[in-house]
This record gives C-alpha cells, sequence and structure tokens, in this order.
C-alpha cells in the first residue's frame, strides 16, 4: 500500500515554498561581482580617471578632463598599434594553421594516445613563459640548428625577401617576434579547437562519404563548419593576448619590432608619463573590443565553447 | 649595476595600473564607479622643490626604531650582488650575524631602479612601512629619493667605519655631506666586444661603435639613460657634469641617428651578458662587473674604457622613511666598511669597491682581482671617468621621454 500513499500524496497541493529561496543564486553571484568591482571595475575607473589628469609624479596629478591626450597619443603611436596587431593577427594565423590539423589527428584519430597528447600540448604550461621565451633565443640564435637548416634549404632569402628578417640571422627580427607569440599563444589555439573536433561524430563524415563527398568537400562542409566554434574561441583566446604581449617582442625584436605593450611598460615605468599610458592602455583596449566585436558577429557565436 | 629587465615580476607589472592612483581614490572609485569617482581621483605627489639638491623636501617619516628589541635587519639588493660560497652561504653576512646577534633578511628584488621605484613609491608616498630597512639605489635614483623627502638621516654614531670612504666619493653633488646615502660598489659603463663577430676588431670609441658598418645591426645600448647619453655626450666632447639641454639633444639624434640606420640591434638590461659571450651582440655598451665575470668564461672579450671618457655610477644604501630598525641597518653599512669584509665580497662581485684599504685586502685574498683595473682602478682610469650631473624633476621628465621614444620608438 505503499505506492498507494504516495500516489494520494501527490494529489494534494504542494507544500507552500519555502519564502525567499531565491536568493540563493544571488548570493553565490555576490563573490564573483565583488571581484569584479574590486579588481575590473574599479580599476578600469581609476585607469580612465588616470588618463584625463595632468601633472607629474613629484607633484602629484589633478583632473583636468584632458581628452586631447587621446588624439595626441594615437598619432604618436599609432605605427606601434598597427604593428601589434598585425603580430597578433599573424600569429593567430600561423597557430591556426599548425593547430588545426594537430587538434583534428587527436580528437579524431589518435585512440588511446589522446590523452598523453593532450597532456602533451599543456605539458609547457608547467614551465615559465619568460623562460619559454628565452628557449627561444637559443633556438634561433646564430649556428644554431634551425638557423644552419632554413640557410641550407634557402628560406632565408624567402625571409629577407618578406622583410621579415634582415641578413642571416634569424633572431631578433619580425620573424622571431612572430614565432615566439604563435608559439607561446598555440596552446590556447588548439585545446578550444580539440573540444569542438573532439565532438564531432564520426558518422556523419562516414555519411558525407556515402553520399560522394570528396575528401576537401567533407572538411569544406562538414567538418570545418561544425568546428567553428573551436576556430573562433581559439582565434580569440590567442590574438587577444598577443596584442599585448610584450615579452616576445623584447626579448626576441629589434628596435624595428616595438610592441605597443612595451610602450606602455616605458611610459609607466620609466617615463612615468601616466595619463599617457593610461591613455594608450584604453586605446588598446578600444581597439581590440572593436576588433573583436566585428569578427564574433561576422562568425556568430551561437555555439560558442 | 644599473638596470635588468625585471621579468620575474609580470604580475605585479600587470597590476601595476591600478597601483597608481592613491587608495583613497580607489577606494571611491569603488564606492561610486562613475563620474564622481573620476573627480575625486589624483594622487598628491610629493614635490621637493626643482633642485637637485640636498634634502628639501618635508623630512622623511620616521617610526620607533625597534633595532634594540628585534635584532633583524631587511636588506633589499639588486641579484648577484654579493658574496656568496659553495654551499649557498653569504659569508660577509654570517660574519655580521655572528659579530652582532642580528639576523639580516636579504632580499634580491632590486632588479631595475625605475621599478623598485614603482615598487616602493606608492608605500612611501602614503607614509608607509615598505617592509624594509635598507637598499642599495644608483646615485640618480637616490638623488629623485632625497629630492622627495622618502630618506632617513644616517647617524654616523653607528658607522665609526664610514671614515673609510675613498675620497673621491665622499662628497657628492646629488648628497652634499653624505647625509642621506653611503656607496656599496661602483662601476664603469665602456664598451664591451665579441673579437669573433668583430671579426677580431676592437672596438674602443662610441663613433666606432655606432658607425662602423661591419657593426651594423649587432650593437646594443643601454636602457640605463645616463650610460647610454653619457657615453655619447662624452664622445662628442661634452663634460656629463655640466651640459645642457641642447647638448642632450645632440646626444639623441646622434643615438637616433644610429637606430635609423639599422646598427642597433636594440637596448638592454643586464641581459646583454649571453647574447654577447654567444656573439649575437658584436659590441655593446657594458657594465665593468658583468664583463670581468663573463671574462672568466671567455677571455677572449675585449672591454674599453673610451679615451674621451666613460660614466662613473654607484650604488648607495640608504635607509627609507618609516624603516623599523634603523640602527641594526647603520651596523649592516658599518660592517661593509670595514676593509677586510669588503675585499671578501669584491672578491666575489668584481665592481668597484668604495672602501679604502680593500686593496691591501684584496692582494692577500686574491692577488689576480687586485690587479684587474676593472675592479682596482688606476688614478689614470679614474681620470677619465665622469658623474652623470644629477637633474631636476622637470629635465629627468623630459629627457627620460626623450630617450624612451628612441628606446621604444
Amino acid at each position: 500500500m505503499a505506492n498507494m500513499a504516495v500516489a494520494v500524496g501527490g494529489t494534494e497541493a504542494p507544500p507552500p515554498r519555502r519564502a525567499g529561496r531565491n536568493w540563493v543564486p544571488y548570493a553565490l553571484l555576490v563573490p564573483g561581482l565583488l571581484f569584479l568591482a574590486f579588481f575590473y571595475a574599479a580599476p578600469m575607473v581609476t585607469l580612465g580617471s588616470q588618463s584625463l589628469q595632468e601633472g607629474n609624479v613629484y607633484d602629484g596629478y589633478i583632473l583636468t578632463g584632458n581628452v586631447g591626450i587621446y588624439p595626441e597619443t594615437l598619432s604618436e603611436y599609432w605605427p606601434h598599434l598597427f604593428r601589434s596587431l598585425g603580430y597578433a593577427a599573424s600569429a593567430t594565423f600561423f597557430g591556426l594553421i599548425l593547430a588545426y590539423p594537430l587538434a583534428y589527428y587527436m580528437a579524431q584519430k589518435a585512440g588511446r594516445w589522446k590523452n598523453i597528447m593532450l597532456i602533451l600540448v599543456i605539458a609547457p604550461f608547467f614551465t615559465s613563459f619568460l623562460i619559454r621565451t628565452l628557449a627561444w633565443r637559443i633556438i634561433l640564435s646564430d649556428g644554431g640548428v634551425v638557423s644552419d637548416v632554413v640557410q641550407a634549404s634557402g628560406f632565408d632569402h624567402v625571409l629577407n625577401f618578406m622583410g621579415l628578417t634582415q641578413g642571416d640571422t634569424l633572431l631578433n627580427s619580425k620573424f622571431a617576434v612572430i614565432a615566439g607569440l604563435t608559439y607561446n599563444f598555440l596552446p590556447f589555439m588548439i585545446l578550444p579547437l580539440f573540444a569542438a573536433l573532439d565532438r564531432l561524430d564520426p558518422r556523419l563524415m562516414e555519411a558525407a562519404r556515402d553520399l560522394y563527398a570528396s575528401g576537401w568537400q567533407t572538411f569544406r562542409r562538414v567538418i570545418w563548419p561544425l568546428s567553428l566554434p573551436g576556430v573562433v574561441a581559439g582565434t580569440l583566446l590567442t590574438f587577444i593576448p598577443a596584442a599585448g604581449d610584450y615579452i616576445n617582442s623584447r626579448l626576441l625584436g629589434n628596435t624595428q619590432t616595438v610592441m605597443i605593450g612595451q610602450v606602455i611598460d616605458s611610459l609607466f615605468l620609466r617615463v612615468l608619463d601616466f595619463p599617457k599610458a593610461a591613455a594608450l592602455s584604453f586605446i588598446l583596449l578600444v581597439m581590440i573590443v572593436a576588433l573583436v566585436g566585428f569578427y564574433v558577429r561576422k562568425a556568430g557565436t551561437e555555439e560558442l565553447v | 649595476m644599473s638596470s635588468t629587465p625585471d621579468l620575474n615580476n609580470l604580475a605585479f607589472r600587470a597590476a601595476l595600473g591600478r597601483g597608481l592612483v592613491s587608495r583613497r581614490a580607489a577606494m571611491l572609485g569603488f564606492a561610486g564607479l562613475g563620474v564622481a569617482a573620476l573627480s575625486a581621483c589624483g594622487s598628491e605627489g610629493r614635490g621637493g622643490n626643482a633642485g637637485t639638491g640636498d634634502g628639501s623636501a618635508a623630512p622623511a617619516a620616521t617610526q620607533e626604531d625597534l633595532s634594540d628589541s628585534e635584532k633583524v635587519v631587511n636588506w633589499s639588493n639588486w641579484p648577484e650582488y654579493i658574496d656568496v660560497d659553495d654551499d649557498g652561504e653569504r659569508p660577509s653576512l654570517v660574519a655580521f650575524t655572528a659579530a652582532t646577534g642580528i639576523t639580516v633578511n636579504y632580499t634580491e628584488d632590486y632588479n631595475d631602479n625605475d621599478e623598485f621605484y614603482a615598487k616602493v613609491r606608492p608605500l612611501l608616498e602614503a607614509g608607509e612601512d615598505t617592509g624594509r630597512d635598507t637598499w642599495c639605489s644608483t646615485d640618480w635614483m637616490v638623488a629623485r629619493l632625497i629630492r622627495q623627502g622618502y630618506l632617513q638621516e644616517l647617524n654616523y654614531d653607528n658607522i665609526p667605519n664610514a671614515d673609510n670612504l675613498v675620497d673621491s666619493l665622499k662628497d657628492v653633488e646629488f648628497d652634499s655631506g653624505r647625509k642621506f646615502s653611503l656607496p656599496w660598489q661602483s662601476g664603469f659603463a665602456g664598451i664591451a666586444w665579441n673579437p669573433a663577430s668583430t671579426g677580431g676588431k676592437a672596438i674602443e670609441s662610441i663613433d666606432q661603435l655606432l658607425n662602423d658598418p661591419a657593426l651594423k645591426g649587432r650593437v646594443t645600448l643601454l636602457t640605463e639613460m645616463r650610460d647610454t647619453v653619457g657615453l655619447v655626450l662624452l664622445d662628442l666632447g661634452k663634460d656629463i657634469t655640466s651640459f645642457t639641454a641642447e647638448d642632450f639633444d645632440e646626444a639623441i639624434a646622434v643615438i637616433q641617428d644610429a637606430k635609423d640606420r639599422g646598427q642597433l640591434l636594440g637596448f638592454t638590461g643586464n641581459d646583454y651578458t649571453q647574447s654577447l659571450a654567444s656573439g649575437d651582440i658584436a659590441a655593446c655598451i657594458a657594465w665593468t662587473g658583468d664583463v670581468v665575470q663573463l671574462q672568466y668564461d671567455n677571455p677572449d672579450l675585449g672591454y674599453a674604457l673610451p679615451e674621451k671618457g666613460c660614466t662613473l655610477w654607484s650604488d648607495n644604501w640608504v635607509i627609507p622613511a618609516m624603516a623599523k630598525h634603523k640602527k641594526n641597518a647603520e651596523l649592516l653599512i658599518n660592517h661593509y666598511f670595514d676593509p677586510a669584509v669588503m675585499a671578501e665580497a669584491a672578491a666575489w662581485i668584481n665592481y668597484i669597491p668604495p672602501v679604502k684599504g680593500t686593496d691591501e685586502a684584496l692582494m692577500e685574498i686574491d692577488p689576480e682581482i687586485a690587479g684587474n683595473e676593472l675592479i682596482l682602478p688606476s688614478d689614470e682610469v679614474l681620470s677619465r671617468a665622469h658623474v652623470f650631473r644629477g637633474l631636476t624633476d622637470q629635465e629627468e621628465t623630459d629627457f627620460t621621454a626623450k630617450f624612451q621614444a628612441i628606446v621604444v620608438g
């Protein structure tokens, strides 16, 4: 008769809802919101305020609403801004080309090696970003294996022709900076791509074959569209930090490859021109947000990972 | 030692943006998150007058000296700037602790003058303890700290050994009478080259460094403005103890020209050492101590102090405002002004010790080092070395902006 009792119970009016139980999700939100307010919103306001102040570090700063600093800063540093965005875009492009086949193989073909390969992709993170970048100085230095191979194959002429290097050294060139950026942010490209391709149902590809699609058509019409969320996430995760990076250009570049992060660093720490540095930070932020906004709109975000 | 990129401290740099405005303003920013907060922002600064002289700003804030009850002293110093034995102990510090019972918390967190300043300035400005009782700043940074009233006067009753200070450093322009600072080590900036990359050629003048086509694209200069611009000024025949703004602009134009011609590979802190040793850099402006160190591994490396003059700098002990263990710090300084102790440290550091009698003591420990002109320079060498003059606040701002415009141009 226990069943009966339950059934009977079920027909009674539901117990009254505990009053105010809806506050729980909000309470859980509080730490996150506080974090955002303290470490995101407040610094944004102070940075914005800083950019509109005038004065110097010795006598203090006064808020004067000096909006003119924005066009002034922009006209002074636009080459650095565009250079940074260009390098970041190149690194993103090369990263995608390198990462896509790798991620596809890991997700679809690697079988029981999948986890080991994933660990190998993540393993470099156990070493400091700096050490990894410094290692590139050794990899690319004169007389190293890479340098020898590039020269023996004649690829150095191609690099020279493209203006990526000068003379026969690989180090301290555009090439080195872009290579460093590509390498350092590659895992950020691989992981979202892997996540997207891992969910790809192999039966869809079989179906494509059954319908007489060639390998290229299968990729073009089935695999690529289904992996788009991973592509969008990966390119964003690579492009955004790469655009603001200043370690690669500092350690691997020369005086002609200075990126915007280095300029901001120098303005903040050495010139002590805080308003200009703050203004430049904001300009960079706005440019990246605008670019990313445009890109996401174009690419669509329905299924972002 | 003057500059190393502080690469260990990226988190700090990233956080810098929010540390730039006073805490009060940041709190208001949080509360208001709007226009009200915007208008309340601004930091007060700590203006000395425009002079370069003798502590004309308000006196440094102090707090009760706990030296007698707490037997510790916190010393921040540059990396690899003290003697270390095979066990990783620092013998000269061990000796100090044995003699006085005072423990030294030795921290190597002074990588770069500008960066260290950015780190402690907010605390000093707010009148708070920096957690450090002493550190070693380069001359111009000492000048700035004095100007802003962030340093405490030394009590020479606790530093009787200060009498051993070499005469040439007894009275310096930025701290007349050495009221606030005492030198820890000195050094020259000159030209270093790797003969394997220069084709065996010696690079002995700045003119050659910046113009020799054989070096194209393989020359680095220092991010330390006073050394790089100082050497160029000397090469132009200017007196760096009394140059004018026009002279400075002239030197900047020379560097800009070299950069535009593609002569320069870049501007570096201490990080030129590895590239110089490997030959990626053919020739560069370099600090004596670094080169002495490199020459142990590669005796072929060349080093020249240009005929037309080289720069001389010192890193100086200072005691910041609100330091908790001032007397202990003074006793520590006193310890190192004993020639025997300084010799022990100098034998390891390879820079120029500023203490009289160190040469005799060094002769006993390590005659080879004692014979090195870069560590114990002769009078002839010293006569070529000059100290970059002190700058006013305004000059410092203008000159740094012009120089940095080339560095990151």
